[in-house]
C-alpha cells in the first residue's frame, strides 16, 4: 500500500469489474493502477512512447482505482488475465509467484541487459533465482518538513532521536503541530513502526518479524513501542489523525500549522501544486542507536506478465522497453520517484537527489510493512499500530492480539 | 485453521477441509466479533427511527399549498444521490478542523469533537449520515401512501367525531400499513447491509471500532484473502437477516389470514 492512495471511487470499480477485457491478436492489454491525476498522466506518456517505438502493437489500457486494484488483481489474474499487470515488488509479488500466477521473465532481464542496468533492484524481483517482473519506479521515505518554520525557530535537521524529540518539543512549545499524519487508511502508521523498529532493532530482526519468525511480544520490541509512545504521549502527532486520509493530513503542513511528515517522496507533487515546495525540505529518519545500520523503506513499483496472458510476446517487448533510459527516467521521475535504471541520467530535482543519496548509502532496503509481511497479517498489524498511536496504554493487549494473528497466518502456510 | 469450510485459502490453491473451524474462530477467537454484533444491533435499532421521522415529514409535505411544489424536491434530493456520495459529503462534514461541524462547534464556543476519530462515537456518526438518504426514502413511500388514503373513510371518521391525533392514529395510520411495511423492510435491510457508508467514512476505523459484519466480510475475503472466513461471516449475517425476515413474513401471513 505504501503508495498513492485515493478517494474511493465505486464507479471505477464497478465498470472495471464488469467490463470484460478486450484481447485480440497484436493487442497488448495493460491493467493500470495509477489513478492519481499526475501518476496516470505519466503512465500514459510512457505507454505512448512504447506505442511509437512499436507501432505494430495496439495497446489497450484498463484503468483501476489504486486501492481497488489490490482487490481486483486477485480476481483478474485467474479469471481474465491482462498481458501486463502493474504491481509491487517483494512479498506482494511473491504471493502471486507462489501460486504460479506470474510468468518467469528472466529471459527479458538477460536479453534487455537489465541484469546490469537494474542490478540494485534485482533482489526484490527474484524468487528462487528467477525474475518475475521488471521494476519501473522506487522512492525514498523520510521526514518532509517546513524549512521556514525550522528557520524561524532556529531549529536544525535532527541527527538522532533525542534531537528529534527536542525539535518536536520546541515546535509544540511555539504552537505548531510537530508531526502531521492521517491514519484513516492505516499504512501511514506502519511507516513509523518500520522506521522505529529498523532503527532500534535493525533490518534483520525487522525482516524476521515480517516473515513471521519473530513474535510481536518479543521483548526487543518493548523499546520500539516505548520510544514511539513518548511521541504520542507528548502530543506531537496531529490530533484526530484516525479520521484523516494521508492527503487530508497534508493540509496543515501546507497551511504552515504542522511542521513534519514522515512520507514517501510521492508527497512532493502535492507541495508543488500548493506552491509551498520551496519551503519544504527533507531529512532521513534520524538514527536512534549508534551501530544499528540505517535501513530504509523504498517501495518498488513493478510490471508483471500474468501466466494467463494471451500476448506474452508483445508483453515482453513492453518490459524490455524499460531498458530505454529516457523512457524509464520519465516514467519514474515525472511522478516523484526514482528510476531503477542506472543508465538514466541522475535526477536533477533536489528531493530525488537527496533520496538517491540516502538510498545509495542505506545499509538495507525494505519494501514497506504492507509489502514485506503477509497480506493476511498487515490488516490487523496496521490497525494495531493506529490504535497504539491514539491509545498507547493498550499496547499489551494490542501486541498479544497481533501475535495471535501472526501465529494463525504463518502457521498455516 | 485458516482455511474455510469449503475454504478458499489465502494462497488460493491449497484448499483444506476445516469443518466448522471458521465459525469457531469467529465466535471464540476473533476479538472484533463482539464489536461487530453490537454495531449491527446499533444500526438495526437506530435506523428504525427513520420510519416515524419519514412519516412526520411526509405528513408535513402532504399539504395542498402552492409553495410545496418547490419544497418537496429539496426533500427528495438526498434519496437521489448515491450512498457513496452521501458518505463523502458527511466525512467532509465531520472533518476535524476544516469541516462544517467543527466550525459550528467552535462558533458556539464548544470544544470540537472529531466524531469519526472517536471509537465510541464513530458508529453513531455514520448512522446519523445514513439517516439523511433513508429518511427521504421512507418519506417518499409515505407520501405515495398518503395519496391512497381513502377520503370516504376519513369523512366517515370526521362524522363520528375523530379529530387530530385520534384521526391520525385510528383512521389514517391503519391505511398506511402497506407503506409502513415496505418502509420497515427497506430500512432494516439497508441497515444490515450498511457497507458502503462504513467503507467510505471510516474504513471500519478507528481500529475496527465502527466495523460491521458486512464490512468485516469484505475485509477478510477481499483484503486479507480469506474467502472461507469471509463466507462464514456472510452466513452469520444471512442468519440474522433470516430471523427478521421469518418474523416479518409470519406477521404478514397472520394479517392476511385475519383479513379473509
Amino acid at each position: 500500500m505504501g503508495g498513492k492512495m485515493k478517494i474511493f471511487s465505486f464507479g471505477v470499480v464497478l465498470t472495471t469489474l464488469f467490463t470484460s477485457f478486450v484481447s485480440l491478436a497484436g493487442t497488448l492489454v495493460i491493467n493500470n493502477n495509477q489513478s492519481d491525476p499526475r501518476a496516470k498522466e505519466v503512465m500514459y506518456a510512457f505507454i505512448d512512447a512504447f506505442d511509437k517505438a512499436h507501432p505494430e502493437v495496439t495497446v489497450v489500457v484498463n484503468d483501476f482505482d489504486h486501492e481497488e486494484y489490490k482487490v481486483a488483481i486477485r480476481n483478474f489474474l485467474q479469471a481474465d488475465a491482462p498481458d501486463i499487470a502493474v504491481w509491487f515488488a517483494g512479498n506482494r509479488m511473491k504471493f502471486f509467484v507462489d501460486q504460479g500466477l506470474f510468468e518467469d521473465v528472466s529471459d527479458v532481464w538477460e536479453s534487455a541487459g537489465l541484469n546490469d542496468s537494474m542490478a540494485a533492484s534485482k533482489g526484490s524481483l527474484t524468487v528462487d533465482g528467477k525474475q518475475y517482473g521488471v521494476p519501473y519506479a522506487y522512492y525514498q521515505w523520510g521526514v518532509y518538513y517546513r524549512k521556514d518554520i525550522f528557520d524561524k525557530l532556529g531549529l536544525n535537521e535532527p541527527r538522532d532521536f533525542e534531537e528529534f524529540k527536542w525539535v518536536c518539543a520546541m515546535l509544540k512549545k511555539n504552537g505548531y503541530t510537530p508531526i502531521t499524519i492521517g491514519t484513516k487508511y492505516l499504512w501511514t502508521a506502519a511507516a513509523w513502526f518500520d522506521y522505529m523498529n529498523m532503527r532500534i532493532n535493525g533490518y534483520n530482526f525487522h525482516m524476521d518479524l515480517m516473515a513471521g519468525n519473530a513474535s510481536y511480544e518479543d521483548p526487543r520490541l518493548d523499546d520500539v513501542f516505548d520510544k514511539w509512545a513518548e511521541l504520542s504521549n507528548a502530543g506531537y502527532y496531529l490530533e484526530d489523525h484516525a479520521s484523516l486520509s494521508w492527503q487530508e493530513a497534508i493540509t496543515p503542513m501546507i497551511n504552515g500549522e504542522a511542521a513534519m511528515y514522515l512520507m514517501g517522496n510521492f508527497v512532493v507533487p502535492f507541495f508543488e501544486d500548493a506552491g509551498v515546495a520551496d519551503n519544504v525540505d527533507y531529512f532521513q529518519f534520524p538514527m536512534v542507536y549508534k551501530g544499528v545500520g540505517m535501513a530504509e523503506d523504498a517501495p518498488t513499483d513493478t510490471f508483471h506478465i500474468p501466466s494467463g496472458a494471451k500476448n506474452k510476446e508483445d508483453a515482453k517487448k513492453f518490459l524490455a522497453f524499460l531498458a530505454n533510459p529516457d523512457a524509464a527516467k520519465a516514467l519514474a521521475e515525472d511522478n516523484g520517484s526514482l528510476t531503477p535504471n542506472s543508465n538514466a541520467t541522475p535526477p536533477s530535482d533536489r528531493f530525488k537527489q537527496q533520496g538517491f543519496a540516502v538510498l545509495s548509502s542505506a545499509s538495507d532496503i525494505a519494501q514497506f510493512y504492507d509489502r514485506d509481511t503477509h497480506p493476511d497479517m498487515h490488516g490487523d498489524g496496521m490497525k494495531g499500530f493506529q490504535e497504539f498511536m491514539v491509545k498507547p496504554e493498550r499496547i499489551g493487549a494490542i501486541r498479544s492480539r497481533l501475535d495471535k494473528t501472526r501465529k494463525r497466518v504463518f502457521s498455516s502456510n | 485453521m485458516d482455511r474455510g469450510l469449503l475454504g478458499l485459502s489465502g494462497d488460493l490453491k491449497n484448499w483444506k477441509w476445516v469443518g466448522l473451524g471458521n465459525y469457531k474462530e469467529l465466535f471464540f477467537d476473533d476479538y472484533e466479533f463482539p464489536t461487530l454484533i453490537i454495531n449491527n444491533i446499533k444500526w438495526l435499532i437506530l435506523s428504525l427511527l427513520v420510519i416515524p421521522i419519514g412519516l412526520g415529514l411526509a405528513i408535513f409535505l402532504n399539504q395542498n399549498i402552492k409553495e410545496m411544489k418547490f419544497i418537496k424536491p429539496l426533500f427528495f434530493f438526498p434519496f437521489v444521490i448515491n450512498l457513496v456520495v452521501v458518505g463523502l459529503i458527511f466525512s467532509w462534514f465531520y472533518l476535524p478542523k476544516y469541516g462544517f461541524l467543527d466550525l459550528v462547534f467552535r462558533s458556539l464556543g464548544l470544544e470540537p469533537i472529531a466524531f469519526l476519530a472517536e471509537e465510541s462515537l464513530a458508529t453513531y456518526a455514520i448512522i446519523f449520515a445514513f439517516f439523511w438518504p433513508s429518511i427521504a426514502y421512507t418519506m417518499i413511500i409515505y407520501l405515495t401512501g398518503l395519496t391512497n388514503v381513502n377520503r370516504e373513510i376519513v369523512e366517515a371518521g370526521r362524522i363520528d367525531g375523530a379529530m387530530g391525533f385520534k384521526m391520525f392514529w385510528y383512521v389514517i395510520l391503519p391505511q398506511l400499513k402497506p407503506a409502513t411495511f415496505i418502509a420497515t423492510v427497506v430500512t432494516v435491510v439497508g441497515a444490515l447491509r450498511s457497507f458502503d457508508m462504513v467503507a467510505i467514512m471510516t474504513k471500519g476505523g478507528p481500529w475496527g471500532s465502527s466495523s460491521v459484519l458486512a464490512y468485516k466480510m469484505y475485509e477478510e475475503a477481499l483484503f486479507s484473502y480469506r474467502m472461507g472466513y469471509g463466507s462464514a461471516i456472510a452466513t452469520i449475517l444471512f442468519i440474522i437477516m433470516d430471523i427478521y425476515i421469518v418474523w416479518f413474513l409470519y406477521r404478514l401471513f397472520q394479517n392476511e389470514k385475519s383479513e379473509k
